[in-house]
């Protein structure tokens, strides 16, 4: 464990060096069977229920490929601008551990199925950086292990490990970045927004949850720093275990000062797997990296190669839903959004929900401003993502009518959803409830005006005089008066026209 | 002609998990010779024309549909194992590696 007053200060990791990145993403599919049997593709079902001869690697059982696998394959490369392979064939990545009870993983090696793309990544302040894609290959995803008699289910110290295999055999993307150079300072900012696209992306494809927490998006960061003034590339290690994308900027943004530490002392980097802990945000030292031929790769006998047809890649192509970059191109035209409006949009991740929100009748400001502004802020108190807040586009569109039609005033309004994420219930529930009314009672109103009029003279001279503008102070007054349950538009109209302006 | 050492017949038991012992190490590494020169040879006739082939028969793009089929019961599936333990596979604790 490195202490924290040996690790070098991050601008001056920028100083002397130049980090490169390499991130490697794992995608399962949704599919509803395995990769290569008809065992369903299902999280969280009883131990060792979605399991056949095939995926426990029982001897003579032989695998055949999930043809949706393939295409969802193809579509994710066509999404990712890549070449499609016309020929490719699947290969056995030989390794010993009880995850794969065949003894091997059935992968691609030198042959994936798509390569050579990129992906446009925003950024927060809007700017666009090119992520190269080098490849994505098919695998299968591995068994899950839990390690009993060690402290907290680790390894070590564990006396034997037990293994479902319900995931054993999964559909499994592995989508593999080139080097991803001149990022500088916003190194670790760029592998954070390049996964979020991506699982933006993805998830726009329905292909994958695309869910972190569930392990249905798992992302590998390679980091290695370069001496300013220097070509090549350092020794690289590889973090595993990031499962948030907050985590990935942090861990990315460790190692590269851990390593710039390491360099300064003198000292190599050594090429190892790495861990990342939430808690303390540092990575620790995993396995020494296996080399390639380590895991004797060969042709896959068992499964014939695949060569997708140009006609079958035309007519996946065709079957691509509007990517995420096409449709924020067009919210920003159709909702009239300013660069910037449109980056707040996006950074809060609200653009699903405003979308869902005008969908059930509201307009792209209102809904916009609900998302963005009082309900990010209340998903921030509780520490938990926008769409994680107990309310829906359809309850707050509804809030959004009842405030147009004078019913709730905007105060209202804030207190009518705040009844609803606290669960108790519809938008008009809570107001039912809560007796909330708004005060539309012309003469308890024509009151109020009268009596904030005759307090404020001097405005009310100036508004019979002509300046309208002047109607504000008294409107602030009214609706201070009755505790922001009057309309503001229906006082104003009072105000005027009690100073004969109307 | 040798073409694999001792060190590379011991550098592969390792990854295959096989127990060699020193004895073994030289008559593997002298039978591995005999099937790597074997095998050579068919390199002497195979022309540059010619793919290297991992396929014997011209068979592409063979799917299935993504549906689900039934497989094994958890008792089937848990029959074979040495050892089990809540519904999973019990093994020995494994070494070197983090899962
Ligand atoms: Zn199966």
């Amino acid at each position: 464990m490195t202490a924290v007053a040996e690790i070098m200060d991050y601008d001056e990791v920028l100083r002397r060096f130049d980090p490169v990145l390499g991130l490697e993403v794992h995608v399962e599919l949704s599919t509803a069977t395995k990769m290569f049997c008809g065992c369903a593709n299902e999280f969280g079902a009883e131990p060792n229920t979605r399991v056949c001869p095939v995926c426990l690697g029982m001897p003579g059982a032989l695998p055949v490929v999930n043809g949706s696998a393939v295409e969802s394959a193809i579509r994710i490369g066509l999404a990712l601008d890549c070449q499609v392979a016309e020929w490719c064939r699947f290969a056995r990545k030989n390794y010993f551990y009880p995850d794969m009870p065949k003894n091997f993983q059935t992968s691609q090696y030198d042959e994936p199925i798509v390569f050579d793309g990129g992906l446009d990544v925003v950024l927060d302040d809007g700017e666009t950086f090119r992520v190269g894609i080098e490849r994505a290959h098919m695998e299968e995803d591995t068994g899950k292990s839990s390690h009993v008699g060690g402290a907290s289910g680790r390894i070590h110290g564990a006396e034997h490990s037990l293994l479902d295999y319900n995931r054993a055999g999964v559909p499994l993307i592995e989508i593999v970045t080139k080097p991803i150079t001149g990022a500088g300072e916003r190194a670790p900012e760029i592998a954070r927004a390049y996964v979020t696209a991506l699982r933006d992306l993805l998830r726009s494809m329905g292909v994958s949850d695309v869910r972190m927490d569930q392990g249905s998006l798992r992302c590998d960061a390679n980091v290695s720093l370069t001496p300013k003034g220097e070509s090549g590339f350092g020794t690289r290690t590889e973090t595993k275990n990031v499962n948030s994308f907050r985590s990935i900027e942090r861990a990315v943004r460790f190692e590269m000062r851990r390593q710039a530490s390491l360099l300064e002392n003198g000292s190599e980097i050594v090429q190892e797997t790495r861990h990342f802990d939430e808690s303390t945000g540092e990575t620790s030292s995993g396995r020494r990296k296996e080399e390639a031929e380590d895991y004797r790769y060969f042709p896959e006998p068992d499964l014939v190669p695949i060569a997708p047809s140009r006609e079958w890649v035309e007519q996946l192509r065709g079957t691509l839903p509007e990517m995420p970059w096409e449709r924020r191109r067009r919210v920003q035209e159709q909702w009239g959004l300013s660069d910037e409006e449109l980056r707040d949009l996006v950074n809060a991740s609200a653009l699903d929900l405003v979308a869902a929100t005008v969908d059930a009748g509201a307009s792209p400001s209102e809904a916009r401003s609900w998302w963005v502004a009082y309900l990010s802020q209340r998903a921030n108190e509780r520490g938990v993502e926008l769409a994680e807040l107990s309310v829906t586009p359809a309850q707050v569109a509804r809030v959004i009518e009842l405030v147009g039609e004078g019913k709730l005033t905007h105060k209202l309004a804030r207190q009518v959803i705040d009844g609803v994420l606290e669960d108790r219930g519809e938008p008009d529930e809570v107001i039912a409830a809560d007796g909330i009314e708004v005060v539309s009672d012309d003469s308890s109103l024509q009151a109020a005006v009268d009596e904030a009029l005759a307090a404020q003279p001097d405005a009310a001279e100036k508004i019979r005089g002509g300046k309208v503008q002047a109607a504000g102070a008294i409107v602030g007054a009214v609706m201070k008066a009755t505790q922001g349950q009057a309309d503001a538009k229906r006082v104003r109209e009072l105000v005027l026209a009690a100073c004969g302006q109307q | 002609m040798s073409t694999i050492s001792r060190d590379e017949v011991a550098h592969l038991a390792g990854l295959a998990r096989l127990a060699v012992s020193e004895d073994e190490l030289d008559t593997f590494a002298g039978q591995l010779d005999v099937i790597l020169d074997s095998v050579a040879r068919v390199g002497e006739v195979a022309a540059d024309e010619i793919p290297p082939t991992s396929h014997a028969v011209p068979v592409t793009n063979v799917f299935r549909t993504d549906e689900v089929r039934d497989g094994l019961s958890r008792g089937e599936a848990l029959a074979g194992a040495p050892a089990t333990e809540e519904n999973r596979f019990r093994v020995p604790r494994i070494l070197n590696e983090e899962a």
